[in-house]
């Protein structure tokens, strides 16, 4: 699937910059945004290492032990292969809240430490496991309350009242979030059929 | 009102975690320091880990964006969504949401300079923009990171939450700003 994609956005990219007569476009984008990949993932290092090394505290002071006992009704729903007092259950909700609230730098290092601990489970196979992706599914669509970036770019704007689109913001990402479970519910159920 | 609300908590969310969970774990007696560079620890190889992912996959979305590739896919999609309501200025921005985060922000932005941030495009804009989160590097990321390259139907539903957004962002700006 993920191949067909990949290969689809670069060759028809190719294909129409060809069709315009800018094809030198390509060379220079290609070149241009493998620089800006290993730009973005040397400056989520330092970010990472902050936000994993408090979570170590946290997880030693058993706070995240504590935070997964609270909302382990819901989780054990949602991740059925996951034991109910594994770690990356607490780390998933870390990551789900950071979300929520808006925090966008805290987000990924608690998600990318959930991804380890249900990489744990899955015995480090290359193939992705249901909880992973009921996680992912989570996480792309997840409910925003605070969708802090925006709201600077409208204040930024002078607009009348920057905020007046949080409400809208909540629908919309309940709406996504409501069919994303439903359809990786539904993914899952298939897939445990043709088992 | 609400604003303030939301200002105070996004300035001290995460001056709060760094005092708080500290301050419970060495009122739980963990050697604190330790702990904190026995996780951050981790945080190199991360990075690391992702990189070769994220080139692939930014190298593609980019060629794809900067060659003109997403506007032809936009055009040829605008009378569907012209008629869910959304006006034809804001499509490029739906097609890129899923793709790349700064370029969804860098077209919202443009389209508020443009329109300004109260007028029905730029507040659909702003809501689309707040909609989803980047599916393609939030995959590619966080399965990077561990090493899997069988995404198996993951895509598929991100791309279904993708849409649900955006066409809930476009019902509910016309319902509530038109």
């Amino acid at each position: 699937m993920l191949n067909y994609i990949w290969l689809a956005l670069l060759l028809s990219g190719i294909a129409v910059a060809a069709i315009n007569g800018n094809i030198e476009v390509v060379t220079q984008t290609a070149l241009q945004s493998a620089n800006d990949a290993v730009a973005i993932c040397i400056n989520l290092i330092g970010v990472m290492c902050l936000w994993l090394g408090i979570m170590r505290i946290g997880e030693k002071a058993g706070l995240i032990e504590a935070l997964s006992r609270l909302v382990r009704p819901i989780m054990v729903r949602l991740f059925p292969s996951v034991p109910s007092d594994h770690p990356a259950l607490g780390a998933i909700i870390m990551n789900l809240s950071a979300n929520i609230l808006g925090l966008g730098s805290a987000a990924t290092p608690f998600g990318l430490k959930a991804m380890q601990e249900l990489q744990k489970l899955n015995g480090g196979r290359k193939q992705a496991s249901e909880a992973m992706c009921t996680f992912l599914a989570l996480n792309t669509s997840c409910i925003t309350l605070i969708p802090a970036t925006i709201i600077a770019v409208r204040v930024n704007f002078n607009s009348a009242n920057p905020t007046e689109i949080v409400g809208p913001t909540i629908f919309a990402t309940g709406c996504s979030m409501i069919m994303a479970v439903l359809v990786d519910y539904l993914f899952r159920r298939a897939n445990r059929r043709t088992i | 009102m609400f604003l303030s609300i939301l200002d105070v908590i996004s300035r001290w969310a995460i001056p709060m975690l760094l005092f708080l969970v500290p301050l419970w774990g060495i009122i739980k007696k963990v050697p604190v320091y330790e702990a904190f560079v026995e996780g951050a620890e981790e945080g190199f190889g991360v990075g690391i880990k992702i990189i070769p992912f994220l080139v692939g996959m930014l190298v593609s979305i980019s060629v794809f964006r900067a060659s003109g590739a997403l506007d032809v896919v936009s055009r040829a999609c605008e009378p569907l969504l012209v008629r869910l309501g959304a006006p034809a200025e804001v499509l490029p921005l739906a097609f890129m949401r899923p793709l790349s985060g700064s370029g969804v922000l860098g077209m919202a932005t443009e389209l508020m300079k443009t329109f300004g941030p109260d007028s029905f495009i730029g507040r659909l804009a702003s809501t689309m923009q707040g909609s989803t989160d980047t599916t393609f590097y939030v995959l590619t990321v966080y399965f990077g990171s561990v090493g899997v390259s069988r995404y198996r139907y993951s895509v598929i539903t991100g791309l279904v939450a993708d849409i649900s957004g955006l066409i809930a962002s476009i019902y509910i700006c016309n319902a509530l700003f038109r």
